[in-house]
């Protein structure tokens, strides 16, 4: 597993995403946030992992740890074919601009998220957004729940392969109460 | 009309009043000003002059920015880390640098127009005369240039009218390059101000170079019916000798169609082109082929279907020498911006250049006389083209197959690929003689060659994307619409008020270049959509092209499935890069035309009306480049939103409205001078979205306006809502914040909404004659 960006020119300078090197480390890290939300991009119906989509995984997750899901791009939709109500959609930049503004209250208007996990976004939009924030968001955290380096991020799963994406989504899963449902 | 460098010299001269020797008197410029239209409040306007209006529009869109590096190393105190706040040596933050990248993104893109309209003016000046009349659309068009008008308040008759366009624009975009110096501009709205600047003037010097050409060279002329084009690598006939045009600049095209006329050879040659040089060869010459957009370069070139390669300028790839001589295709220069290393040839005798060519001696040549190009490709295509039988270095099935073997599997060519493309994946299955997934490839491939520059054991890979997707590559026959320049003002008369009122919901300009994320069949299917809606659908540029490479169940391309005329239901391309001005140029003249504004210097009331009355936006889906930034701004500063595909997003700034401030979306009620809430229209200046899904949804939401009446509100929410409900499968969540009155809501949907409503305690707002500008007010608040 590389922790050299996924893209080769999305290198970032002086400051790069620590490396997760296990999915505890990310769980930790949610359970610890007071206002976790989770970025869910238009990948999400177009990567599969050992026969299921993206979403599927997804899904799974945000029920466990109770993250309240942001749907960008039309995937709100691919969420509700499955059951799943995400908490708020929006275009990623809209997501974005929101979270960089200190007096933004997050989807349910109780306070700013202090944590934003991103998942499934074509990569280079998602680096710059993950960007974005690292400049002008000091106070929010960021996790890429990806399975491919973003280095702007404040943590990141190093490249790996499908398997070990699939693995690691269904192991944070499992470490939320109730486990995978 | 203006004359200049008028020179008047008197040896001796009797009067009643006496006698005069030796007088020499120079004038700079004589102003005959014959056009009636009073001067408005702002011509010419210089960096600071609309910064006001700016600042109104920056208020309601602040810049979300997106840093694509965290460094600066534009002078010699750095590199500077400026990350998450810090300063560099100068001073600048990363807000006011990103904004800074900007600038300059959009000044390179204001002066590659300029300087192609510079050009293009100096050359039918030297071959028309400075007198030569302005004509784009004989007495279809009054208005012959509407950007002009409006921002210097000149309004060109000649040809050498509008070099004094150039000098103000010039002049401009060395104040805006300027500005983006070490220790110059320190504050981020600022520079974003002068972006917005630099897109003004941009629209200004593509306007003056399309109106030059269209004038001189017998263009179409605001038609709606301009020919239908061939396009596509299928419709080029490779048993002639092939001519393959590259660039922007129609010049050297001109002298190479001409010269084989002239030669009796045009039933004997291909004359095609590449990117906006192709649009310009079709509308100077409807036998001239499109191959397809910029794109398509090393596709055209590998496949061996070039006998000679002509390059002028912008958007050619710079290692084209190199690309042709693999192909042993001889390639000339002809622009002054584009030597590409070459000796220049253009004082030499034609023969001798053509033997040099032929012979293989050069592998390119410099000419910057276009007659000397055109007779130089001619006789080179028809001397090589029986000798290079059709070169090309497209590897057979098998070779690909034996050489796929030889891949590690590193990911370097996926990881190295703008498209993420699964390249080790097609090629672990062409080793097992499965060369499906590399066609997949075909479709998306954005034909930029990197992977192959990263490639370990130095694949080809481009070149087996491009022969496993080669059936697809021939079968590409479409027809494409010639430009037709200007939109006409008895068209605009005609389509004014149901815009402005909002009973046409829509104007969707799209444009720009081809770095889609997936292909070009998004560009067809969203121009389509929204052509079927009765939006007024506008092309140009590279999306004209893709535009039109796909086709109906019937086999149809869009531009024989809709007419071409300005109106509802429309589908209509008005040309090359250039002729972008057009757009920006028929929203200007809905408020002039149509709402009788005056045009004359007085930029502010217009982009105020258009601003909140012509629900017009632009999707560039494939956007890559400075002038696509440069065009942008030009609509920004016009307050047009414009859309950006995924890749969109390394312009690493957007300029968004939050709907969920109220108090950013209030305007003034002109009639009263009240302040009234409007609700988030349009919600964005410059997004990015993800998917073509998004962009529909997005596009019927940023057309509404405020001055939308009730009918016109009800037909654009229709569209808003059925397409959120088709593409999100739910009922908009904003809805409530774009009903103004109860008679906004569609009939058919009056229950559901009414419910929505409720739940979201709503009340009833007015319908404000809506206004930013305070000195709008016709009756002021005591």
């Amino acid at each position: 597993m590389s922790c050299e960006p996924w893209q080769c020119a999305e290198i970032a300078a002086t400051k790069k995403a620590n490396p997760i090197m296990k999915p505890d480390v990310a769980v930790a890290m949610i359970k610890k946030a007071a206002r976790p939300i989770l970025i869910v991009g238009s990948n999400a119906t177009e990567r599969w992992m050992e026969g299921r989509q993206l979403i599927e995984y997804i899904i799974d997750f945000a029920k466990a740890s109770k993250v309240p899901v942001v749907a960008t791009a039309h995937m709100v939709g691919e969420f509700l074919k499955r059951g799943y109500e995400p908490a708020g959609f929006m275009s990623a930049m809209d997501i974005g601009n929101r979270l960089v503004d200190p007096s933004w209250q997050g989807l349910d208007g109780k306070g700013h998220p202090d944590l934003a996990l991103f998942v499934g976004l074509p990569y280079y939009m998602e680096a710059l957004i993950l960007s974005g924030l690292k400049h002008f968001a000091p106070d929010l955290k960021t996790i890429t729940l990806d399975n491919l380096y973003h280095p702007h991020a404040s943590w990141s799963y190093p490249n790996g392969t499908l398997e070990e994406w699939a693995s690691n989504l269904k192991v944070m899963t499992s470490k939320f109460e109730g486990g995978q449902q | 009309m203006t004359t200049k460098n008028v020179h008047v010299k008197i040896d001796e001269m009797k009067t009643s009043t006496g006698l005069i020797k030796n007088l020499e008197l120079s004038i700079g410029k004589v102003v005959d000003d014959s056009w009636a239209e009073p001067m408005g409040p702002t011509p010419m306007p210089s960096l600071t002059t609309l910064r006001d209006w700016d600042m109104k529009l920056l208020n309601r869109y602040k810049p979300f920015y997106m840093p694509d590096c965290d460094l600066c190393c534009l002078c010699t105190y750095g590199k500077c880390d400026l990350t998450a706040g810090k300063r560099g040596a100068c001073g600048l933050d990363i807000g006011a640098q990103s904004s800074r990248i900007v600038l300059l993104a959009c000044s390179i893109g204001a002066a590659t127009h300029t300087g192609h309209a510079r050009h293009v003016v100096d050359h039918l000046i030297e071959k028309y005369g400075r007198r030569h009349p302005i004509d784009v659309g004989g007495l279809n068009v009054k208005v012959e240039a509407p950007v002009t008008r409006l921002v210097t308040g000149i309004r060109p008759e000649t040809l050498g009218d509008l070099e004094d366009v150039l000098e103000y624009c010039e002049t401009q975009i060395t104040h805006c390059l300027s500005a983006a110096h070490t220790g110059q501009e320190g504050n981020n709205l600022d520079f974003e101000s002068k972006a917005f600047h630099a897109g003004m003037i941009d629209q200004v010097g593509m306007e003056v170079a399309d109106i030059a050409q269209i004038s001189t060279l017998n263009f179409p002329k605001a038609d709606p019916e301009a020919p239908l084009i061939q396009m596509g690598i299928g419709t080029v006939d490779t048993s002639k000798p092939v001519i393959m045009c590259i660039g922007h600049n129609v010049v050297p095209s001109v002298g190479i169609i001409d010269y084989m006329k002239d030669s009796g050879l045009a039933d004997k040659m291909e004359v095609v082109g590449l990117c906006c040089t192709a649009f310009d060869n079709t509308r100077y010459y409807d036998r001239a082929k499109i191959v397809g957009p910029i794109s398509w370069q090393l596709r055209f070139i590998r496949g061996g279907f070039a006998d000679v390669v002509v390059l002028d300028e912008q958007c050619v790839r710079t290692d084209m020498f190199n690309e042709a001589e693999r192909v042993k295709a001889p390639v000339i220069a002809a622009s002054e911006k584009n030597c590409m290393g070459f000796k220049d040839r253009t004082n030499d005798p034609a023969d001798e250049i053509v033997a040099d060519l032929v012979s293989g001696k050069v592998p390119g040549v410099l000419i910057l006389d276009p007659d000397k190009v055109g007779e130089v490709a001619v006789k080179v295509a028809k001397q090589i083209a029986p000798i290079r039988r059709k070169m090309k270095v497209l590897p057979e099935i098998d070779e690909i197959v034996a050489l796929a073997k030889t891949c590690r599997q590193c990911n370097m060519c996926q990881r190295s690929c703008p498209q993420d493309l699964k390249i080790p994946a097609a090629l672990k299955a062409a080793t097992e003689g499965n060369i499906a997934p590399l066609t997949e490839l075909y479709e998306e491939c954005i034909g930029c060659g990197r992977c192959e520059e990263v490639c370990p054991v130095k694949l080809q890979i481009h070149s087996f994307i491009v022969k496993a997707g080669e059936k697809y590559m021939i079968e590409e026959t479409n027809l494409c619409r010639a430009g037709r320049g200007a939109v006409q003002d008895v068209e605009i008369r005609n389509v004014g008020s149901p815009i402005v009122l909002g009973e046409i919901p829509g104007i969707l300009a799209v444009v720009g270049c081809a770095n889609y994320p997936h292909g070009g069949k998004d560009v067809y299917d969203i121009c389509r959509e929204f052509a079927l809606r009765r939006y007024i659908v506008v092309t140009s540029g590279c999306s004209a092209m893709s535009a039109g490479s796909y086709k109906n169940d019937e086999g149809k391309t869009l531009y024989e499935e809709f007419t071409g005329t300005f109106e509802a239901g429309g589908v209509l391309n008005v040309g090359s890069c250039v002729a972008n001005s057009h757009i920006a140029g028929a929203a200007i003249k809905v408020a002039n035309i149509f709402a009788k504004r005056p045009l004359r210097g007085n930029y502010e009331e217009i982009a105020d009306y258009i601003h909140n009355r012509v629900g017009a936006v632009g999707l560039a889906w494939g956007a890559y480049s400075q002038k696509a930034a440069s065009i942008a701004a030009g609509f920004w500063r016009l307050g047009v939103p414009v859309l950006v595909g995924p890749h969109g997003s390394k312009y690493r700034r957007m300029l968004l409205g939050r709907e969920d401030k109220p108090e950013d979306w209030e305007v003034y009620d002109a009639r009263t001078g009240d302040k009234v809430n409007i609700g988030p229209a349009p919600e964005h200046l410059f997004q990015t979205v993800e998917t073509p899904q998004e962009a529909m949804v997005a596009i019927a939401k940023l057309c509404i306006r405020p001055n939308d009446t009730w009918k016109g509100r009800s037909i654009k929410l229709s569209h808003y809502i059925d397409l959120h409900k088709r593409h999100y499968g739910v009922m908009p969540p904003d809805l409530h914040l774009f009903v103004r009155t109860m008679a906004d809501v569609p009939m058919t949907m009056k229950d559901e909404i009414t419910a929505i409503l409720e739940a979201k305690g709503w009340k009833e707002t007015v319908i404000p004659d809506p206004t930013l500008l305070p000195r709008m007010i016709r009756k002021k608040k005591e």
